[in-house]
């Protein structure tokens, strides 16, 4: 039996009885209940299991939770300040750029992570975000209207609106 | 177009927008099920021959293990017998067993051959891992020609599920051929489209359990499909079954008929275990064993006059049906429908068939047919115009269908005919075509051109599909003051739910807010049919208005007479606390059901008369730009107007027109899915590509309205139109840049490789 692992989830610690080569979305998953983040592929290329390990986006399919002890881990669930969305959940709402909703999850924690790092903004903004988010496979929109809705969550950022 | 005055034609968010951005919504794997076992599926690794029998490893511990095969259940006894009734998945043909039966016949690699359950999804997958399938291969059947040949016979003796022949102005071959012949020229070519996977995000998931009757939910578009099948499967009336939707991570057709199979086996497993039982598929098998876009022939002759009129058009279609014949012959049936495309041809000969092949059955994805065949007469028309020295645009602009003219079958378009505001549309943004070459942003050299294509695409369901479907939608008053729209129509992304509280609140006078949109479940809402052909906000979303403006009257003349004074809600609430006009559940509501618009005539035994209630139009521009060391094609610019009758929500239009775009512009140049000796051999998203952001341009939308009488606020389809033509316009785009014809998608760095070899 292997000590089991601590991971600050969505800012609160949690401790985990599980194998450290289990894979970090099914921990999250199974034994934290944290059903938002999805599994399209299981091989890094979708990126519907997307969330931020030590603010970094990571594809959790391919992250065994034994990575993820001692760190921070934030997932879809942990984007809201309660009832408050953040800018690029709001925005994907107000744009339209959620149709099925599986990529979403994925999409808005990378997205997340991008604008309030302060990317996606000026004049490149839009080739930014296909760059920055090509990672993440929609296939439902087009990606048109994610596209507006990063580029407008980043703007949304940049003028302190939460 | 005007403002609007209550919510129709407004970009109101989608109702579940806030649920699906902060993971709130519960697809099927993220329901808690107690108790719940794992279900995974043996499979057949031949392409044809037998089942032989499964061979358990003796080393492994079965003991907390399940394992079905299809002679271990009491077929035929029903299930209040405890048994089931027929080893079908029933569509419109019984011909493919759920499981194939030990001495049984494997038609395709990946088919069903056995199931197991576990507490864990790891014990069942390795328990797979420890099953042997024997198998004896015979020869077996892997391309169009060799079907039609039918040395091997797989379905009849000809291997044709299904045929059709269309004649317009002419009563037998002679006669064609006379026509063709006093053409002056004939533009003449064979096209070839590949397989295309859906790839919808979440993979087919499914679950079932036993709670009095049989339970299974999962992400499906059609409860109803998978209700029938598994009446059919169980042996048992219709309310012993009760089929659920779950929040559906896309389908794009690819959810119509396969989770028919996942819920016969989630039923099959289930009644093994005795507890419920969950089967979602991993990515690999999900692309290995499920439909895809039919691969199709097309053989196209365009006969022209001097002035580069079309005097003649002659089609021979054929799709790859795979091995069961599922919804193959309607597929095919739209395809042949669309094969003469939308231009004046005073005779049109039109011969389809979709054969049986060794391939894993082709189904429905988006455009259902339509979009092979759009491929071949956009590649046609736009070589008709380069024969003539003519503008692709401005030939279109000659020749495309306008009201008064007929089409294919002898329609006569009158009412909601877009050519002239689709060209329109295309000529004004269109500006001058990209410099021929120079270098992208890499700096690499490259060769620029420009590709249109123009396309119509028949809304809701052919000939007399919806009269015979006669599909339902109910309307409902509750005690609290919300309002029901009951209908077995499906959201998987597209929006449904939201279109519908829209046209419900409009027709009610009420908020959007104050209209709920339960789950479809064949216990809670009537069948309105599927969720499939462009139908849902045209047909489903028409019943939906008229329940909601039936129940809004009925209940102002109550409150007249009672003199009840407020709002629908203040004066339905009334009545119901009145007691007065409610349905046998005590509930206020208004069931219609669909009534054909006056005049629809169709012929099935000659396919001659109104195809479809009305048609959406729409033409396509794109720019490419091949990179001339690596062939990689960049799309550089991408307009895609699209007439849609009436925007009810602009937004979620758009998106969707987006979303077909993207998924065509795929199919053009990066989705191919490879056979070899029946199985696919890139049955994995890593070489199974679709489009990323970083493969796709800024896209220009632009929403035409050509208002449909009968249609909700004038609303006809829009799910599948985006999907017809850009690929054509893609394909027209890199023969005007390279010089070289490309009449198959996808069309790959490869292919141009050695097309410019071939050339030069
Ligand atoms: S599930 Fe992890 S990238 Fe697709
Ligand atoms: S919204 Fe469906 S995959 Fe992105």
């Amino acid at each position: 039996m292997t000590a089991p692992l601590t991971i600050t989830v969505n800012g609160q610690p949690r401790t985990v009885a599980a194998s450290p080569w289990r894979r970090l979305l099914d921990v999250l998953r199974e034994d934290l209940g944290l059903t938002g983040t999805k599994e399209g592929c299981g091989e890094g290329e979708c990126g519907a299991c997307t969330v931020l390990l030590d603010g970094a986006p990571v594809c959790s399919c391919l992250v065994v939770a034994g990575q993820a002890d001692g760190r921070a881990v934030t997932t879809v669930e942990g984007l809201a300040d309660g009832p408050l969305l953040h800018a690029v959940q709001r925005e994907l709402v107000a744009r339209g750029g959620a149709q099925c909703g599986i990529c979403t999850p994925g999409i808005a924690v990378c997205a997340a992570a991008v604008v309030d790092g302060g990317a996606c903004r000026g004049g490149d903004a839009r080739a930014q975000v296909r760059e920055l988010l090509a990672g993440n496979i929609c296939r439902c929109t087009g990606y048109q209207l994610i596209v507006d809705a990063i580029v407008a969550a980043a703007a949304d950022v940049e003028r302190g609106q939460p | 177009m005007s403002a609007p005055s209550g919510p129709v034609g407004r970009s109101l968010p989608r109702v579940d927008g806030v649920a699906k951005v902060t993971g709130a919504a519960r697809y099927l794997d993220d329901l808690p099920l107690a108790g719940v076992h794992h279900g995974v599926t043996v499979r057949s690794t031949i392409a044809h021959g037998t089942f032989d029998g499964l061979d358990l490893d003796p080393a492994f511990d079965w003991s907390q293990v399940v394992v079905v095969t299809a002679d271990r259940l009491a077929w035929g006894a029903g299930l209040a017998a405890g048994g089931f009734g027929e080893n079908y998945v029933a569509m419109i043909d019984r011909d493919q067993p759920a499981l194939v039966p030990p001495g049984g016949r494997i038609k395709h690699v990946a088919e069903p051959l056995a199931l197991i359950a576990a507490p864990t999804k790891a014990l069942a997958l390795a328990a797979r891992a420890a099953c042997t399938p024997r198998q004896t291969a015979r020869p077996a059947v892997l391309t169009i020609d060799d079907a039609l040949r039918a040395d091997v016979a797989l379905y009849g003796d000809d291997n044709v599920f299904k045929q059709f022949l269309i004649r317009k102005g002419h009563a037998d071959d002679d006669e064609f051929d006379l026509a063709m012949v006093a053409a002056a020229q004939i533009i003449e070519g064979t096209y070839h489209t590949g397989a295309q996977e859906q790839m919808y995000i979440e993979p087919q998931a499914m679950a079932a359990w036993k709670d009095g009757a049989v339970h299974v939910a999962g992400s499906m578009q059609c409860p109803y499909y998978v209700h029938k099948a598994l009446k059919v499967l169980l042996g048992c009336e219709a309310d012993d079954v009760v089929v659920a939707q779950t929040v559906t991570g896309g389908g794009f057709g690819g959810k119509e008929e396969y989770p028919s199979m996942l819920a016969a086996h989630c039923v099959m497993l289930t009644a093994a275990v005795g507890a419920p039982v969950k089967m979602v598929y991993e990515r690999d098998e999900d692309i290995a064993a499920t439909t895809k876009r039919h691969p199709a022939r097309v053989r196209h002759r365009l006969g022209l006059d001097a002035d580069g009129a079309i005097v003649a058009i002659d089609v021979d279609v054929v799709f790859d049906g795979g091995a069961y014949l599922t919804l193959s012959p309607v597929v095919l049936s739209r395809g042949v429908l669309h094969a003469a495309g939308p231009y004046r041809a005073p005779v049109v000969r039109v011969r389809g068939r979709a054969v049986a092949t060794n391939h894993p059955p082709h189904g429905a994805f988006r455009g259902f047919g339509a979009p092979q065949t759009t491929f071949a007469y956009e590649r046609q028309i736009d070589k008709a115009a380069r024969a003539l020295g003519v503008a692709p645009w401005a030939y279109r602009t000659r020749h495309a269908l306008r009201p008064g003219d007929t089409t294919a079958t002898g329609q006569r378009l009158e009412h909601s005919v877009g050519t002239d505001e689709i060209l329109a549309a295309i000529a004004k943004v269109a500006g001058p075509p990209p410099a021929r070459t120079g270098e992208n942003a890499h700096g690499a050299p490259v060769v620029r051109g420009r590709g249109y294509a123009f396309y119509f695409h028949g809304a809701g369901f052919t000939g007399s599909g919806e009269q015979r479907l006669a599909g339902k939608a109910r309307v409902v008053a509750r005690a609290d003051g919300t309002v029901a729209v009951l209908a077995s129509s499906t959201d998987m992304g597209q929006g449904a739910i939201t279109i519908f509280a829209q046209l419900a609140a409009d027709a009610l006078g009420l908020p959007p807010s104050a209209i709920v949109v339960p789950d479809p479940a064949t216990d809670v809402v009537p069948d309105s049919g599927p969720t499939v052909a462009s139908r849902t906000a045209m047909v489903v979303g028409g019943l939906v208005e008229r329940a909601a403006t039936a129940l809004r009257a009925r209940v102002e003349a109550w409150a007249a007479g009672a003199g009840v004074a407020g709002d629908f809600t203040a004066r339905a609430t009334a009545m119901i606390a009145a007691g007065v006009g409610l349905d046998a559940h005590g509930a206020l509501g208004e069931t219609v059901q669909y009534e054909p618009p006056p005049g629809i005539h169709w012929d099935d035994a000659t396919y001659t008369g109104q195809a479809y209630p009305c048609f959406g139009w729409a033409g396509c521009l794109v720019d490419v730009e091949v990179d001339r060391d690596t062939h990689q094609v960049a799309i550089t610019r991408c307009v895609h107007a699209v007439d849609v009758g009436k925007a009810i929500n602009p937004v979620i239009v758009a998106g969707q027109i987006e979303g077909g775009t993207v998924q065509a512009l795929g199919w053009a140049v990066l989705e191919s899915v490879r056979y070899k000796d029946g199985k696919v051999t890139n049955a994995s998203m890593t070489n199974c590509i679709v489009p990323t952001f970083g493969d796709v341009p800024d896209l220009e939308t632009i929403i035409v309205e050509c208002p449909y009488p009968y249609g909700p606020h004038g609303a006809k389809g829009v799910g599948e139109i985006p999907m017809d033509g850009p690929a054509a316009a893609v394909a027209n785009a890199l023969e005007d840049a390279l010089g070289v014809a490309f009449d198959h998608v996808p069309i790959l760095p490869e292919d141009i490789a050695r097309a410019l070899a071939g050339a030069s």
